[in-house]
């Protein structure tokens, strides 16, 4: 046996990009299980090709898959790669400018036969002509050897053990991360237990993998990345959408009301469809409308039945929408849109993220028009916020708009679930029935501004609302100009009020200091690190992080002006600084990048530095 | 439910469903003898006012919620179907009726409205054609007929308009009827029908507008002219009409023709019957025969009807199988999910 030293790690960064055949998501998501399940902490993001079907071997059809793990915290899915999987040409040529120099490329070499290169666009095998010199390379035919281990397996073509490929990689990386294999073979079992043949061959070229780096002696170095000190408790790893989809799900069991999901396939946005659909048995009900805007209006019909309406959207379903929003505006009835935000304008880009839309989810629609707007900050936070965006729609009879983003949406984390009773309590309280003959006023207000929600069905409560200017009080239609000035500023005070029933914003880092870095949504993470290195370095920076983008919360001004400066990074042109600036007049300065992709936590430090010194 | 059972037995009158509101229709507007037709009927169902939804988009037609005193939503333009899909997905045991007009229903929200009839809901649809757009004031609509002079079509319109009564057929719903507004009558008798539908009921209501449109429908109402241009659908009875009675229709392999009675006995005309809809569809074009030479009638009535389970009884259905084979919901397994670790 060659001598075989361990190193220690304490964070890694991989990613797994291939053919979309290849299977990389799989892979990438058992890696991601069994890091979760050994205790590390870990981000993770997907890749995904725009195109369905793209050409086999091309550049347009590479699919990728990046964790980050580690036995510290961990808060985004990494900048730059340590190890690069590149199951052919065209997965390196994507891939080799986010590796770190000096990290490890991992590449079967069959994906780099002639056919492949000139897919890729290589006028030279990049694996001999040298350019990969300065980073360490291993070369496996991993093709070969997943047909060799498989080679007695008589009832499988050549084509579906092929398929095994991806296992190969993954038990080779479990050896050289020294991960046991045990959860994959369990999730593979679990599979394909119905197809023997099939498990035969994934178990075998995952066990070949793992093997081939045991008995390989030019592999003398393993790696170990311990557990992460984490907060104690039972955890699960979640998506952004899945979260969000069962925040929904339990807010409507902890409020006792029916959930109510209509929605028209869109990316990133879809996800949550599919797993709505699931949860039958819970009462859900999901309707696939027949386009974005009998989405929405059929969430509000089932609000105006006394239900939880949801629409599901990203921001080309938004603009369509619009208007929709408004009515329910008007009609002051519970609803809860939620933006998985993407590459804008008009189509965009599909499968990248932004956060270009929170603009459109404050100001974007005809009139006067507010309704509170939250924001996720990490796919766990989505279950948490669009909870919180349930609870506001029902105790304050108003639309709410959540914004997520595709980066949230597909990125996954370390999640310590709640049990059912450690949720808090969402009441809701229906209009009485009437049997005295007195009128129902629906827009008759409490202290909060917020008008009863008189469930259909219920005797005495007979009335007429709608999209039409309406006199406070009675809801009777009214173009009267004082009461239209009136209902304006009531709509908007009736918004402006929930910041009494939301909790004070927070900071981490110093109470005083050089700067304050102020951020919405998906840019959590990179802030958060970015911060974190830069205090180590010396600095003293702060970071606060908007959940409740309307109404503020109420402390927020006194912070902005505790710090000398304040800085906004944003994935978009500057939205959030537009309001800050507008609502604090604080002379706040951007970061912006509107590239598809999140901050890396290295531009981050590079660009508050600048703007610091 | 005791408190429902209770109330059928209180006796509405039409007057219990008018409300406090001024109607704001134009005099002489046939909308007003649609309100009344509704407000007779509706003490007929035997439900308490409150079980009643009307659900309205854009349009003059779609005040019409105001003006009666049930539940009502009025929504925004074409969306009236769409909002009542999600109320009866949500809440079966309301009656959910719709209110809509030629604009609304077959321009803005014309993919509403075949999604509404291809799911069934068990809705009724009483769309309101009055061929024009009397709201924003007289352009033409998706009904007009071609060469129509209005407001924005000052040459005549070169627009090719809808058949209701075919467009519904070809969205696979499973009940379909004409009536008017002047045949206060036959309107009440099709909306107890549309009523005691099980389905998405489309009715097409032939709508005076007096103000921009006046007499587009004098031909079917008009005491001189309407036994002449009108056919009366009956379930298993020949079509016949004429101011004698005296004409017929009769099937001519595929072709329907105009035959008179002192020529053909009864027995061969043909019969109508609801439940077929190559017949309903034969029908629902029939007027459009009418080429100077043959004076063809124009149908009224319950053109096509048949059962089918509606979206809400389906959905009912599969999440009771559904809890059948994964059990009732647990919040704690939900969140817990299928793998988990703990951190000590
Ligand atoms: S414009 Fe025409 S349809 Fe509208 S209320 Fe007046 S008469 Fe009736």
């Amino acid at each position: 046996m060659a001598k075989r030293t361990i190193e220690r790690l304490q964070e890694v960064v991989i990613k797994f990009a291939g053919d979309s055949g290849d299977g990389m998501q799989l892979t990438g998501g058992q890696f991601t299980n069994t890091a979760a399940l050994v205790g590390n902490d870990l981000g993770t993001f997907p890749d995904f090709p725009a195109e369905i079907r793209a050409p086999q071997g091309t550049l347009a059809g590479v699919s990728g898959f990046q964790i980050n793990f580690g036995s510290k915290e961990i808060f985004t899915p990494g900048d730059q790669c340590d190890v690069l999987v590149a199951m052919n040409a065209a997965a390196l040529k994507v891939n080799l400018n986010t590796l770190r120099k000096g990290g490890t490329i991992i590449v079967n070499t069959s994906g780099f036969d002639a056919k492949n290169l000139k897919l890729a666009g290589y006028a030279s095998n990049p694996l001999d002509d040298g350019s990969l010199e300065g980073y360490n390379l291993i070369r496996i035919d991993i093709t070969k050897l997943t047909r060799e281990a498989t080679a007695d397996i008589t009832d499988l073509g050549l084509k579906e053990k092929d398929r095994c490929k991806n296992m190969f990689v993954l038990g080779f990386l479990f050896w050289m991360f020294d991960r046991p294999m045990d959860y994959t073979l369990q999730a593979l079992q679990n599979k394909f237990a119905k197809n023997p043949s099939v498990l035969e061959a994934n178990v075998r070229a995952l066990k070949a993998g793992y093997n081939y780096g045991d008995t390989t002696e030019t592999f003398t170095t393993r790696y170990r990345v311990e557990k992460a000190p984490m907060a104690p408790g039972e955890y699960r790893n979640i998506m952004g959408n899945q979260a969000l989809a069962l925040g929904l799900v339990a807010a409507a069991q902890k409020s006792g009301l029916k959930l109510f999901l209509g929605s028209y396939p869109i990316t990133p946005a879809s996800d949550i469809l599919h797993e709505l659909a699931r949860y039958k048995n819970f009462g859900v009900i999901t309707f696939q409308a027949e386009d974005e805007i009998a989405g929405i209006c059929s969430a509000i019909g089932a609000a105006f039945g006394g239900n939880i309406g949801v629409t599901t959207t990203s921001g080309p379903g938004m603009a369509l929408k619009t208007e929709a929003i408004g009515l329910a505006v008007m009609l002051e009835l519970p609803l809860v849109i939620c933006n998985i935000q993407r590459g804008g304008p008009s189509t965009g880009l599909p499968t990248k993220t932004e956060q270009a839309d929170l603009l459109q989810a404050l100001y974007g629609r005809n009139g006067e028009c507010p309704l509170p707007v939250l924001a996720a900050c990490s796919p766990a936070d989505c279950f948490d916020t669009v909870y919180e965006a349930v609870r506001i729609a029902l105790n304050h009879m108003t639309p709410v708009i959540f914004l997520s983003d595709g980066y949230l949406a597909n990125g996954s984390e370390p999640w310590r679930f709640p049990t059912a009773d450690q949720l808090p309590e969402i009441k809701v309280v229906f209009a009485e029935p009437r049997t005295n003959g007195t009128p129902f006023l629906p827009y008759q207000r409490d202290e909060r501004l917020v008008r009863p929600w008189a469930r259909p069905g219920t005797k005495g409560l007979e009335h007429r609302i709608g999209g039409l200017e309406k006199e406070d009080i009675t809801g009777n239609i009214s173009y009267e100009p004082e009461n239209h000035e009136h209902m304006v500023k009531v709509r908007e005070a009736k918004v402006e009020r929930i910041a009494d029933f939301i909790p004070l914003q927070t900071t981490e880092g110093p109470e005083q200091g050089e700067a304050l870095i102020v951020g919405w949504g998906g840019t959590y993470g990179a802030i958060k690190a970015a911060v974190q290195d830069l205090n180590e370095q010396g600095y003293r920076i702060a970071q606060t992080h908007l959940r409740y983008l309307k109404p503020f919360p109420k402390n927020l001004g006194e912070i902005l002006h505790r710090y000398p400066k304040v800085i906004v990074p944003e994935i978009n042109n500057g939205q959030l600084i537009k309001v800050l600036r507008d609502k604090y007049l604080v002379p706040a300065v951007g970061i912006n990048k509107i590239q598809g992709i999140p901050f890396t936590k290295a531009e981050l430090v590079q660009r508050i530095k600048e703007l610091v010194n | 439910m005791e408190e429902v059972l209770k109330e059928q037995t209180v006796k509405l009158t039409p007057k219990d469903f008018q409300t406090d509101q001024d109607v704001r229709w134009c005099p002489g507007c046939g909308d007003y003898s649609i309100l009344k037709q509704v407000h007779t009927i509706l003490p007929q169902l035997g439900i308490p006012r409150e079980q009643i939804v009307f659900v309205s988009g854009i349009g003059c037609s779609s005040r019409f919620p105001y003006y009666t005193e049930t539940y009502g939503l009025h929504g925004i333009h074409g969306r009236a179907t769409a909002i009542a899909a999600g109320l009866k997905a949500t809440r079966p045991d309301l009656s959910v009726w719709v209110v809509t007009g030629d604009g609304d229903a077959l321009s803005i929200g014309g993919n509403h409205l075949i999604h509404l009839l291809r799911r069934n809901f068990d809705i009724n649809v009483l769309m309101f054609n009055n061929e024009i757009y009397g709201l924003t004031k007289g352009q033409y609509s998706p009904t007009s007929p071609e060469g129509m002079v209005a407001k924005s079509t000052p040459y005549g319109s070169i627009d090719h308009p809808f058949n209701p009564i075919a467009l519904a057929l070809g969205a696979d719903a499973t009940f379909v009827a004409r009536s008017m507004d002047r045949d206060p009558a036959h309107l009440q008798q099709m909306l107890l029908r549309c009523y005691h539908h099980r389905g998405t009921a489309f009715l097409e209501i032939l709508q005076n507008c007096n103000i921009y449109n006046d007499g587009a429908f004098e031909l079917f109402t008009e005491k001189a002219t309407k036994k002449e241009h009108t056919v009366f659908l009956e379930h298993g009875k020949p079509l016949v009409f004429g101011e004698q009675q005296d004409k017929g229709i009769r099937l001519d392999g595929f072709t329907p023709r105009v035959v008179s009675l002192k020529e053909f006995s009864k027995e061969d005309l043909m019969i109508h019957d609801e439940t077929d809809i190559n017949k309903a569809m034969i029908l629902s074009r029939l007027y459009e025969m009418n080429d100077g030479e043959h004076v063809y009638p124009k149908p009224f009535g319950v053109f096509y009807m048949r059962q089918r389970p509606t979206y809400e009884d389906a959905l009912q259905q599969q999440i009771e199988q559904v809890i059948a084979k994964l059990g009732p919901p647990d919040l704690n397994k939900l969140l817990r999910g299928r793998e988990t670790w703990v951190v000590e």
